[in-house]
């Protein structure tokens, strides 16, 4: 995360992190089955979107101008998100809830370092490696068969950044929501539901639902536009979108926070 | 000049009320009422530098409330607050630098990890260099002296340990102001002792300015020449602990274990009777009558056991509103 966010200090902003995420793993690691059940959590549910695809795509039926391999990306696209969120979104911003319905957020606020970096930072999770993984065989696979060049894999990777950024701007600010509704255990999980859309091509929603994804819950900018440009054929205007998308997602995300400590009360002892 | 200064401070919070019952509940959900409660009122106090002063109140006294003001986590409502010449609530890197909380029942320590690598943590937050980290941490274990358990993850240290390694981690970054709500909470009596021993060293050490709070009253006696007295908000006493004492607990609580057959009336003449449970009666002595109606009930009664304590200090507080005395 770019320190200007945060103010100064990068270097101690780096040193801090690195003892954060090495803390976390081993902390996780203390716990050895989670893994296989990571992996094959991930392998099922990786297996039933590519069957729910293959049903379409058998009779000959495709989504619009979006041929087999090419929603072959965008699943892959979609399955390196999720893993992107069970590795640094879930363990962090859902634990949010939690700091403050125990008053632990107390200690964060007391530290001289950005409460936001440390609310969205303080640990990861190897278990969503697997995600990570499969998601990228699954790119390369069908990027292979399409003749996908590395030009177009490095141009794809702008539009995903800001997509990981809006992404993560949009779960901070309902993780924020904590501090007035203490007991929001799950409203994460409708955010959640709501990104499953972005496992198929945009094009393959009604006009009205596709109104709804791009611009109220910006799904299409977290898969399609990304799968696009990687095939080589999105518009810079949706890409210049997408940026501009995600810099006002994240300041309003700062925004947010510090509107919302005007009202954090702490947990009472 | 003084490190704290505190002028007028208020907190006023909106609480929801809700009948009980099931209509209430409804009303509660649909259209909500709020009434306001002021738990800090108009309190002014300062505090000098190297002072260690003690924060007594009650539960819901508002003790709480005002070390949260004090530290910058709640927004006071009203009235003016300045700790090492800095507003706590603009939370500033080098105001957070010179202060520390620590809660005796919240943790910041890693759970599964050694205490070590949150110490770690912390000082790498706070800048502090790897050589100085070292001598820092083996000087406080030392002083706390809990330099072998730093290396077992915390789930493994018993609850005084844990305190311990709590307080290290709080002072890791050398703070000059410390604020310590119940720091000696649910710990047993040499786990009390040894925390407030390395609280009085530290502050001899380091010239560090210390306020807490806490429910025991040995916490108070052993560290605190001056205590600040809270009651529903307002601050009603601030002075130095004898002076307490004698202003609202001139009285001591004499136990007495006897043969059975004695009746309340027999007692009344020592003092006060509060409890009779079979054998034993608890009497209240005013405290300069003590030596002379303790020599008299061991000399005019058949006592088998005999013990003199300081009254709670909740007891002590709610006994002075008792009685109008403020």
């Amino acid at each position: 995360m770019p320190t200007c966010l945060f103010g100064g200090g990068m270097k101690r902003y780096l040193s801090v992190l690195r003892l954060f995420w090495s803390t976390a793993i081993a902390a996780e690691l203390e716990y050895r089955l989670n893994f296989l059940i990571a992996t094959l959590s991930s392998l099922g549910s990786l297996t039933g979107s590519l069957f729910g695809l293959f049903l379409f795509y058998r009779t000959g039926y495709q989504f619009q101008g979006w041929g087999w391999e090419e929603a072959l990306v965008v699943l892959g696209i979609f399955t390196l998100l999720q893993g992107f969120s069970a590795t640094l979104l879930v363990p962090n911003l859902n634990k949010i809830v939690t700091q403050v319905q125990e008053g632990t957020l107390d200690f964060v606020l007391l530290k001289p370092i950005s409460s936001q970096f440390w609310l969205s930072s303080r640990v990861i999770s190897p278990w969503g490696v697997p995600d990570l993984t499969f998601g990228l065989v699954l790119i390369v696979y069908a990027g292979n068969r399409l003749g996908v060049g590395l030009g177009a894999y490095l141009l794809s990777l702008i539009p995903l950044l800001f997509g990981l950024i809006s992404l993560y701007s949009l779960w901070f600010m309902l993780g924020a929501t904590s501090i007035w509704f203490v007991k929001i255990y799950n409203v994460t999980e409708v955010l959640r539901g709501l990104l499953e859309a972005g496992r198929f091509p945009i094009a393959a929603y009604p006009v009205a639902y596709r109104v709804f994804f791009t611009f109220i819950i910006p799904v299409a900018f977290l898969t399609t536009v990304p799968a696009e440009a990687m095939l080589n054929r999105v518009e810079w205007g949706w890409i210049l979108g997408s940026g501009l998308l995600s810099v006002i997602l994240l300041q309003s995300s700062k925004f947010f926070w510090r509107f919302a400590l005007r009202f954090y009360t702490s947990a009472s002892s | 000049m003084a490190i704290v200064d505190v002028q007028s401070l208020s907190k006023v919070y909106p609480v929801a009320i809700k009948e009980p019952g099931l209509k209430g509940t409804l009303q509660h959900f649909f259209r909500r009422t709020y009434r306001s409660v002021e738990a800090v009122r108009q309190v002014s106090f300062q505090i000098e530098p190297g002072e260690i002063v003690g924060f007594l109140g009650p539960n819901g006294a508002g003790k709480t409330t005002t070390l949260k003001m004090l530290t910058g986590l709640i927004y006071p409502s009203r009235g003016k607050v300045r700790v090492a010449d800095y507003i706590p609530f603009e939370r500033k890197g080098d105001f957070l630098r010179q202060i520390t909380l620590v809660m005796g029942q919240k943790q910041q320590l890693l759970w599964d990890l050694p205490a070590l690598d949150s110490f770690r943590i912390n000082a790498s937050i706070y800048g502090v260099p790897d050589k100085e980290f070292r001598r820092r941490v083996g000087e406080l274990a030392e002083m706390l002296s809990i330099t072998n358990q730093l290396t077992q993850p915390v789930r493994k240290l018993s609850l005084g340990e844990r305190m311990k390694a709590e307080m290290l981690a709080a002072l890791i970054h050398r703070p000059k102001v410390l604020f310590l709500d119940e720091p000696t909470l649910g710990l047993d009596v040499n786990a009390q002792a040894a925390v407030r021993e390395f609280l009085q060293a530290y502050n001899q050490r380091y010239r560090a300015t210390v306020l807490l709070t806490s429910h025991y009253m040995a916490d108070i006696t052993a560290l605190c020449e001056r205590v600040l007295l809270i009651h529903r908000g307002s601050l009603i006493y601030d002075g130095n602990l004898t002076g307490l004492l004698e202003k609202f607990a001139p009285y001591r609580e004499v136990t007495v274990e006897l043969d059975c057959a004695i009746q309340a009336q027999d007692l009344m003449d020592y003092g006060e009777v509060g409890n009779l449970a079979g054998c034993t009666a608890s009497l209240i002595v005013r405290r300069e009558a003590l030596t002379q109606t303790v020599a008299r009930i061991l000399a005019e009664l058949d006592v088998k056991d005999l013990t003199v304590t300081d009254p709670p200090i909740e007891e002590v507080i709610g006994r002075v509103f008792q009685a109008g005395v403020v």
